[in-house]
């Protein structure tokens, strides 16, 4: 059976490959090209896509915890998910987390994840110690930040295009509640909601959801949510029970007028300006996660997830310019998260820079690509970059022009000789 | 100590059982042959959960071996699992009494042997339960697998007798049904993906039915539908049908 991925576009079929041992991975990469690491399935578009998918999924034990340290010792087929159900419980949490948990640790690190403490605590990287690894030739290599800096940094972030990720160690945070003291901001429009990102900053988790349909000089209005974890001892974490979506919605269910429905109800129930609530982990950090397969509320052609990151002297301006273009196309979005991230790291493929990132969620129909076009334009013209994890259509000269480290990690390929091993459809459009 | 013993423990969904027991805390002892070969997985299910795992040697088809084997055991477990099963090739079973008679040994005799002396045991002691993996393809024969088929639906019937037996012993017997699971034994197969459920979901419906006592568990939940359909379908039509 082939592999999608969450976008549920590009529909490709493709040989998938599973491994029990070291000996067999090492003989599937000697004897196929055209290979791409796939984990979870969660990135939406082309990233983990190739005629050849090596399955690394089943590759989910874990192999050592050390209490001392908070350091785990997991194989990377091992979901967020499996870390929190087992170590929340015992007062740990995982020091970076994307808006799933639904993502295997080798995923993670393939595409360095962030979450809303990036502007404290950076990207995935940063709470891993050190990652086994097959290369190209079969050789498996124990990396970290200070023995093979070159193969670390091409990795992280790397899309799977570097190799296979077997293990990984990554530190956990400890935490003394599994609930969160959250504070929801409502603004107005653009302008007070980076006042409040900017007032708002010292707390470690930050994000901001936009109703993008809204108009002239309501444009940028939003909830920002900001939070952090409290004290009182309540570690009782259980994965809950999913609802599931069980069939592809008619694509014509998703339309501006129920897009607009629901952004006016989500907004209109928030409480004017500040208030405070109470919220668990996974109403917090997952709240999609509750909804298993929520991708097919978008139909059978599937979405696609825009994320773009502006630095920070463009960013009013270009999310201005962003979000006017948006709402004219009445082109909606259920989902439109911004936030503002903190520095960037030395990653080379790392999407993340310091300023203000936006992500769209939009069904696949007639006109996208083209209003998609005209949006990666405005963020080029603002020395933005789009996100790979997410992306599935942006062309090679809109990616190169945000990502200066391109060429860096293009010799690397080649000189150990990746590029003519591990491709993906999204590697060979953009060119790496 | 309160543990489990899960034999045939290789199988996909005995280590998908293995989890779910463990995180809701219970011990494990884990049974099958070259048994190290599942250290790694032991040591996995420890540093999920913090419970002890113990490995234990058993060949179900050496059947002198079962008295000795469980004897040996000082503590006697709170419960038994067997996911014992192996589904063999059909058509070579056919024509190769040996495929036929290993696949039966297997999946049946192999475990009445064991099953018999735990029994006895439970039932002396008046507590314990006991869990067999059966199959859908016991409810009835289809050309398709029916020596594998034909041995479970033994299996099912066995199991349905010691529930009889034992329930007076108040030793509860869970007999499981699962249709499509997408594990090793099925990996070639194209299977519906709306029939088939994950080791996961199994092991979970499992424990819930064994928590709550229940008796025959069909899992997924629909393939009780399903098997009713196609077990009241009249036998001189199922005869010409390729299901």
């Amino acid at each position: 059976m082939s592999l999608l991925s969450w976008g549920m576009y590009p529909k490709v079929t493709n040989t998938v490959f599973k491994f029990n041992s070291e000996e067999r991975l090492k003989e599937i990469i000697s004897e196929y090209n055209d290979l791409i690491p796939y984990g979870n399935g969660r990135s939406y578009g082309d990233s983990a896509l190739s005629s050849n998918i090596i399955n690394v999924k089943p590759k989910d034990y874990f192999i050592d915890f050390d209490e001392e340290q908070g350091l785990l010792h997991v194989q990377a087929g091992v979901l967020l998910s499996e870390i929190l159900e087992a170590y929340v419980p015992r007062g740990w949490f995982l020091k970076v987390t994307p808006g799933t948990k639904l993502i295997t640790v080798g995923g993670a690190i393939a595409s360095d994840v962030h979450g809303k403490n990036h502007h404290v605590e950076g990207c995935f990287s940063e709470c891993v110690k050190e990652f086994e690894i097959m290369l190209a030739d079969g050789e498996v290599v124990t990396c970290s930040k200070e023995t093979t800096p070159d193969l670390f940094r091409a990795t992280c972030g790397g899309q799977g295009l570097t190799g296979v990720i077997l293990e990984a160690k990554i530190y956990l945070k400890k935490i003394n509640s599994q609930y969160i003291d959250q504070t929801t901001i409502k603004t107005k429009n653009l302008k007070e909601t980076f006042a409040a990102f900017e007032e708002y900053q010292d707390k470690p988790y930050s994000v901001a959801w936009i109703d993008c349909l809204a108009k002239d000089k309501e444009i940028g209005k939003c909830l920002l949510m900001v939070g952090d974890f409290r004290d009182d001892g309540k570690l009782d974490y259980r994965l809950k029970p999913q609802k599931s979506i069980p069939f592809n919605f008619p694509s014509f269910a998703l339309n501006n007028w129920s897009v607009r429905t629901f952004n006016w109800l989500y907004y209109g129930k928030a409480k004017e300006g500040v208030s405070k609530q109470r919220v668990d982990i996974d109403t917090f950090f997952y709240p999609l996660d509750a909804i298993g397969h929520w991708n097919r509320i978008y139909g059978k052609n599937g979405l696609t997830q825009y994320q773009f990151i502006l630095p920070k002297e463009t960013s009013y301006e270009g999310l201005e310019e962003i979000l006017t273009a948006i709402s004219k196309s009445g082109k909606g979005s259920f989902l439109a998260v911004l936030k503002l991230y903190g520095k960037a790291n030395n990653n080379w493929l790392s999407f993340p820079i310091e300023g203000y990132s936006l992500a769209l969620d939009f069904k696949i129909e007639k006109g996208l690509f083209e209003l998609l076009d005209q949006l990666d334009e405005i963020v080029v013209k603002h020395k933005g970059r789009i996100y790979l994890t997410k992306d599935v259509r942006v062309s090679k000269e809109t990616f190169e022009q945000g990502y200066p480290h391109i060429e860096k990690f293009r010799q690397y390929r080649k000189a150990n000789k990746m590029d003519s091993k591990f491709q993906s459809y999204q590697s060979k459009r953009v060119g790496i | 100590m309160s543990y489990v013993l899960i034999i045939g423990a290789k199988s996909d969904i005995a280590k998908a059982c293995a989890r779910e027991y463990a995180k809701h805390g219970y011990d494990l002892c884990l049974a099958a042959r070259n048994v190290n070969e599942l250290s790694e997985f032991a040591q996995d299910v420890t540093t999920r959960t913090q419970k002890s795992v113990k490995l234990l040697e058993l060949d179900i088809l050496d059947y002198k071996s079962h008295q000795g084997f469980y004897d040996s055991i000082e503590e006697k477990p709170l419960g038994v699992i067997s996911a014992v099963g192996y589904l063999g090739e059909q058509e070579k079973a056919q024509s190769d009494f040996e495929e036929a008679k290993r696949i039966m040994d297997t999946n049946y005799t192999g475990v009445v042997s064991l099953f018999n002396i735990i029994a006895d045991d439970f039932e002396k002691r008046r507590s314990g339960f006991i869990v067999g993996i059966s199959s859908v393809a016991g409810d009835r024969g289809r050309k398709s697998n029916y020596i594998y088929g034909s041995a479970k639906a033994a299996l099912s019937a066995y199991l349905s007798g010691l529930r009889n037996r034992l329930y007076d012993a108040q030793v509860h017997v869970l007999t499981v049904k699962p249709g499509f699971v997408a594990t090793k034994m099925t990996e070639d197969m194209d299977l519906p993906e709306k029939l088939t459920a994950q080791p996961d979901e199994v092991a979970s419906d499992i424990f819930n039915a064994q928590q709550k006592g229940k008796n025959v568990l069909y899992t997924k939940w629909i393939w009780r539908w399903v098997m009713l359909i196609i077990c009241s379908i009249p036998e001189f039509q199922f005869k010409k049908m390729s299901i």
